[in-house]
C-alpha cells in the first residue's frame, strides 16, 4: 500500500506555515507573554520530598482510585499474602510472565497458570481468574502503574483477566509523572517497547448518568503487592 | 436568509431549550463535573502556568507542523508500522476499507474517536458489508440507538438508566434493570466475544510524539486497551494536528486532559503505542496502520488568526461551560465536534456559509475562552468567523439596517428627537406582540421591553 | 481631575439614572466630569455582528472626540471592553491604530475606575436592602473586574450582600444574540433569574444595565418583585 498524499499534505503545510501566527494570543495590543520554561513539577499538585511522603501519598491515592495496595514487608509474606487474595477471590487459574520477583511469588499460589512467553491464545487467556505482572515503576502523585509490553507479559495480560495483579518493590516508586517519563527514557532510549501503559486503578466508566461503575471493559480489581 | 442547517439549529434549540427536564437533565451532569473538575484543579501548585506552558508546546507543535509530522512518522515506519496520508475523508475511508478487504475481516471492533466520526467511517464499513462495534461503552450505547454522540467525551450523557435499560432490553433481549452496574457489566459481557473475534481493531489517538514516533490514547474504561492489544491488525486514525514535541509533554498533558475533561487527576489508563508487535514481545497486533488525516485542517492552520484552535486536545471542557451548550445540548449541533470549539472551527472544516450561524450562536461570555486548557481564543474566532462571513457574504438587510444606525449616529441629537417620539408608541408594543418585526418579537416573547425614558442622559445633561 | 463620561446609547435613552448618578457620585468626589454629546454608540452591536468595517466608522468618532488625555469612565463593562480591548483590534494596521491604543488605556469600567484608578472603596452611600450580584461576562473576563464591585457594596451602610449560586454565569444577553436566538437567550435568563431569586434578595445589582435590561425583562414578565438596579444607583444612595 502506498503512502497517500504525504507531499500534498506537507506542501499545504508549509504554504499555511508562511504566515506567522501571533505567539499566545496577546493580551490586546500587549506584548506577547515571553516564553516560559517547561515544568510541569512546579506546577503539577505537590509531592512530598521524602520516600516516605512519597508513599503515604501513594498510598492515599490507591484508597481513593479503589486499588487494593498490601504493604508487605518481603518475599516470604507476598507468598502469603498471594495465597490470601487466591481464596478472597476465589481465583481458579492464573495467567503471568516470567520474572525474577514473580518467579519466587506466583507458584505459592499452586494454581494452573498460563505463562505469557508461551504465547497462550488470548481465549484461553481471558479464562484466567488474574493476570500477575510486574512493573516498571510506581507513581505517587498519581497512585499510577507504569508497565509495558516487555517488561510486564505484554499487551493483554494486564487488561484482559478480571483481576490485575502487580508485584512491585518499594523502591520502585517515583515521585511524580515528569519523574516517570524521565525513567522510560533511561529505560528504553535505545529502544522503546511497542506498548507502554499507565494504569491508575480498576477500569471504571461513568458514561451512565456520570454514576461510577467499576471494570466496564479492563480488570473490575486492581491488587498491588508492594514489598518493602 | 438562514441556511437550511441555520433553520434546523433554530428549530432544534426552540425544541430544546422548551424541554425542562431535559435542561436539568446536562444541568446536573454539568454540575457534577464542575465540582470534580474544581476540586482536582484547585490541587495544581499553578494551573495557570500549566495552561500558558501547554499552549505554548502547542504552538510550537503547530508552527512547525511539517518538521515534528516528518519526525513522528520518521519513527514510526522505522519500527514497522505503515503510515497513509490521506488528504480527505474518503481517501481515509476507502484505505480502510481496501485493508479490511485485503485481510478478509469479517468483524471490526472500534474504540473512541472523533475523527472516524468526523469521517463517518462506521458508515462506509457498513456499506461494504463489515461488521463493526463500537466498544466505549458511551458509544456503544449510541450505536444502538443509531444517533451520533451527545459529546465529546460523554456520548450518551443525555441518556437515563432506563433509557439505556429499555434501549439493551430492545436489542439484545436482556432483561429490564435500574442499576448502573448491572448495565455496564452487560455490555461488558456483549462485547467480550468482540474483542476476543476481531480481525482488526480500530483507535484514535490523543497525541502523537514526535521524538519517539508514538501515538497516545487516553482512556477510562480500558475498551481501547483491547482493541489495540487482541485483533491481529490496528489500524489508528490520527488528525495531523495532534502531533506534540517530545515524550516527556505527556507528563503536563495527560493530567491536563484528564482534569479539564472529566475532571479526574489522571484517567484510568493512558497508552503508548510505537508500533506492531516487536521481536521480543510476547503478543499484540502483527501490522499497526497510521492514518493521518488532513480534511481541511490545512485551511485552518492557513488562517494564522485561528490557528491556535488546531493546539485543541478535545478535553471537552469548552462545552461543558458553555451556557449556549448547557441549554440546546450537543445534538442541535448537527455536527461532529459541538460547543465552542465546533463553533469555531466547522466553518473551516465545513464551510462558513453553511456553519457561520454555530458562530453568532453564542453570547460571547468568554467561559470557553477561561477555561481552555491550552488557551485558544475562542470566543475571540467566534467574532473572527462573524467578520469574516460578513466580508464574503453580508445580509443586505441586516447591513442596511446597520449602516443606517451607523450613518444616524453622527446625529445623536436627532435619534434622542426620534426615541422621544417612540415612547408613545411603547404601550402599544406590548398589545401589538405578535405582528412587530422578529428583532422585537423575539423580546417581547419572553420578556417585558424596557420604557425609554422621559428625558434621557443628553436631556439631562443639556438642562442642568 | 477631569473625568469624561462615556454614557452608552442604552444608558442614555432607556436608564439615564445610572449617568445621573455617575455624575453625582464624581462630583462629590471633586472631580469635573465632562461629556461629549456627539458620540451616541461606541459600535458594538455592528461589531459583534461582524460588520467591522461600519464599526470603525462609529469608532472613528469616538478616537476623535476621546482624543487628549483624560480618563474616560463607562458605567457598563460591555462598552467599556469594546473601546478598551476591541478598538486596538479593529483600528490594527490602520492610520488610527495608535489613536486606538491610546484611548485604550485611558478607558475604565466604572468600578474599576473607582477602586483600582482612585483607591476609593467608601463613598459614604447608604442603601438599606439585601442584594445579590451579577457579574457582567464582559466586564469580568475581558476587563477582569470581580473584586471591585464587591469592595465598593461592602461599603454601603446596611447593605446586605448574599453571592448568588453561578454568579458568573452569563445572564444570556450578549447583545443581537437576544433576538436573534431568543429562545436560548431567555433560558439562559431564566437560569440565572432563578439562582438571583434564590438567594431572597430585595435587588440585584450589576455594573452593566444591558445584562440587567435582559433579566428586567424576565423579572416583570413572570411578576417577580425582585427589582434590578445599577451599581452607580446604589453608590448614589444615602
Amino acid at each position: 500500500m502506498n503512502s497517500g498524499k504525504r507531499e500534498d499534505i506537507l506542501g499545504r503545510i508549509r504554504e499555511a506555515l508562511r504566515v506567522p501566527a501571533p505567539r499566545l494570543h496577546a493580551e490586546h495590543g500587549a506584548a506577547p507573554a515571553p516564553l516560559v520554561p517547561v515544568q510541569p513539577r512546579a506546577w503539577l499538585p505537590s509531592v512530598p520530598f521524602d520516600a516516605e511522603g512519597q508513599l503515604a501519598l501513594f498510598q492515599k491515592n490507591c484508597v481513593q482510585l479503589k486499588t487494593d495496595l498490601q504493604l508487605v514487608s518481603g518475599v516470604e509474606a507476598a507468598m502469603k499474602t498471594i495465597v490470601n487474595l487466591r481464596n478472597a477471590h476465589h481465583w481458579t487459574m492464573a495467567a503471568a510472565h516470567h520474572h525474577p520477583l514473580l518467579d519466587q511469588i506466583v507458584p505459592a499460589l499452586g494454581l494452573e497458570t498460563q505463562y505469557t512467553e508461551e504465547r497462550p491464545d488470548s481465549k484461553s487467556l481471558e479464562k484466567c481468574s488474574v493476570g500477575i505482572t510486574a512493573c516498571d515503576a510506581l507513581i505517587g502523585q498519581t497512585g499510577s502503574i507504569l508497565l509495558t509490553a516487555r517488561s510486564a507479559g505484554g499487551r493483554a495480560l494486564s487488561v484482559l483477566p478480571p483481576h490485575h495483579l502487580v508485584i512491585a518493590r518499594v523502591d520502585q516508586l517515583v515521585p511524580d509523572l515528569p519523574a516517570a517519563f524521565e525513567l522510560l527514557s533511561a529505560r528504553y532510549v535505545k529502544n522503546y517497547p511497542s506498548f507502554i501503559t499507565f494504569i491508575t486503578g480498576p477500569s471504571r466508566t461513568g458514561d451512565i448518568e456520570r454514576i461510577l461503575v467499576l471494570g466496564a471493559h479492563g480488570p473490575k480489581n486492581l491488587t498491588v503487592i508492594l514489598i518493602q | 436568509m438562514l441556511s437550511s442547517l441555520a433553520a434546523k439549529f433554530k428549530n432544534s434549540s426552540t425544541k430544546f431549550t422548551a424541554d425542562l427536564g431535559h435542561r436539568a437533565k446536562i444541568r446536573t451532569a454539568l454540575k457534577s463535573y464542575e465540582k470534580a473538575r474544581n476540586g482536582t484543579q484547585s490541587q495544581y501548585q499553578d494551573w495557570q502556568a500549566a495552561r500558558t506552558a501547554a499552549s505554548t508546546i502547542k504552538w510550537e507543535a503547530i508552527n512547525h507542523l511539517d518538521a515534528y509530522l516528518t519526525e513522528f512518522v520518521e519513527k514510526l515506519t522505522a519500527r514497522g508500522t505503515k503510515v497513509f496520508w490521506a488528504s480527505n475523508g474518503q481517501e481515509a475511508r476507502d484505505y480502510v476499507v481496501a485493508l479490511a478487504k485485503e485481510k478478509g475481516a469479517r468483524s471490526i471492533i472500534k474504540s473512541k474517536s472523533m475523527t472516524s466520526e468526523e469521517i463517518h467511517l462506521n458508515e462506509a464499513l457498513r456499506q461494504a458489508g463489515y461488521e463493526v462495534v463500537e466498544s466505549d461503552l458511551g458509544e456503544y450505547i449510541v450505536q444502538l440507538r443509531e444517533e451520533p454522540p451527545y459529546h465529546l467525551v460523554f456520548p450518551a450523557m443525555h441518556l437515563t438508566r432506563h433509557e439505556i435499560s429499555d434501549l439493551f432490553q430492545e436489542k439484545l433481549h436482556t432483561p429490564p434493570t435500574d442499576s448502573p452496574e448491572e448495565l455496564t457489566m452487560i455490555a461488558r459481557r456483549a462485547l467480550r466475544l468482540k474483542y476476543l473475534e476481531a480481525d482488526i481493531g480500530i483507535s484514535g489517538a490523543n497525541f502523537g510524539i514526535a521524538e519517539t514516533g508514538m501515538i497516545s490514547i487516553t482512556e477510562n474504561e480500558g475498551n481501547a486497551r483491547l482493541t489495540t492489544a487482541l485483533p491481529k491488525v490496528h489500524v489508528a486514525l490520527m488528525g495531523i494536528e495532534k502531533v506534540i514535541p517530545k515524550l516527556a509533554d505527556l507528563a503536563l498533558f495527560l493530567p491536563m486532559l484528564a482534569t479539564a475533561g472529566t475532571g479526574q487527576q489522571i484517567t484510568c489508563y493512558n497508552s503508548l503505542i510505537g508500533g506492531p508487535r516487536q521481536p521480543d514481545e510476547t503478543d499484540g497486533p502483527e501490522e499497526f496502520h497510521l492514518i493521518l488525516l488532513d480534511n481541511q485542517r490545512t485551511q485552518l492552520l492557513a488562517d494564522a488568526e485561528q490557528r491556535d484552535a488546531l493546539h485543541c486536545i478535545r478535553c471537552g471542557a469548552c462545552l461543558n461551560v458553555c451556557p449556549i451548550y448547557r441549554n440546546v445540548g450537543g445534538h442541535t449541533y448537527a455536527t461532529t465536534y459541538q460547543g465552542p470549539i465546533g463553533s469555531v472551527i466547522t466553518p473551516h472544516l465545513r464551510g462558513l456559509m453553511d456553519w457561520k450561524h454555530l458562530s453568532y450562536a453564542s453570547s460571547l461570555c468568554g467561559a470557553c475562552t477561561e477555561t481552555c486548557p491550552v488557551k485558544i481564543d475562542l470566543h475571540h474566532h467566534l467574532l473572527h468567523n462573524r467578520r469574516n462571513a460578513v466580508a464574503q457574504q453580508p445580509d443586505p438587510a441586516e447591513r442596511f439596517a446597520f449602516r443606517a444606525f451607523a450613518f444616524l449616529t453622527r446625529f445623536p441629537g436627532l435619534l434622542n428627537r426620534l426615541a422621544r417620539l417612540s415612547r408613545h408608541f411603547m404601550p402599544l408594543t406590548n398589545a401589538a406582540r405578535s405582528f412587530l418585526p422578529p428583532p422585537v418579537k423575539g423580546w417581547v416573547a419572553s420578556r417585558d421591553l424596557p420604557p425609554i425614558a422621559a428625558k434621557s442622559f443628553r436631556d439631562y445633561w443639556r438642562t442642568r | 481631575m477631569k473625568i469624561n463620561l462615556f454614557i452608552p446609547c442604552f444608558v442614555d435613552q432607556l436608564f439615564p439614572s445610572v449617568g445621573i448618578s455617575v455624575v453625582r457620585i464624581f462630583e462629590k468626589l471633586g472631580h469635573t466630569v465632562d461629556f461629549k454629546e456627539a458620540i451616541f454608540c461606541c459600535g458594538q452591536p455592528l461589531f459583534n455582528g461582524g460588520y467591522w468595517e461600519e464599526t470603525r466608522g462609529i469608532a472613528t468618532r469616538v478616537l476623535e472626540t476621546l482624543a487628549g488625555s483624560d480618563p474616560v469612565v463607562v458605567p457598563s463593562g460591555s462598552c467599556a471592553a469594546m473601546v478598551k480591548n476591541f478598538y486596538p483590534e479593529l483600528f490594527r494596521k490602520t492610520p488610527q491604530a495608535e489613536a486606538a491604543v491610546q484611548l485604550s488605556e485611558r478607558v475604565f469600567e466604572f468600578s474599576s475606575f473607582l477602586v483600582d484608578q482612585l483607591g476609593i472603596t467608601d463613598l459614604g452611600s447608604r442603601f438599606p436592602a439585601k442584594v445579590t450580584f451579577h457579574d457582567g461576562c464582559h466586564g469580568l473576563r475581558e476587563l477582569h473586574v470581580k473584586l471591585q464591585p464587591r469592595q465598593l457594596l461592602e461599603r454601603v451602610k446596611d447593605l446586605t450582600l448574599v453571592e448568588m449560586e453561578d454568579q458568573t454565569s452569563c445572564c444570556g444577553f450578549g447583545g443581537t444574540f437576544a433576538v436573534k436566538f431568543p429562545m436560548i437567550s431567555t433560558a439562559m435568563g431564566e437560569t440565572k433569574s432563578a439562582s438571583a431569586l434564590e438567594t431572597g434578595a430585595e435587588y440585584l445589582v450589576s455594573n452593566d444595565s444591558s445584562c440587567l435590561m435582559h433579566l428586567q425583562g424576565l423579572l416583570s414578565r413572570q411578576n417577580q418583585k425582585l427589582k434590578t438596579i445599577h451599581l452607580a444607583e446604589v453608590l448614589a444612595s444615602s
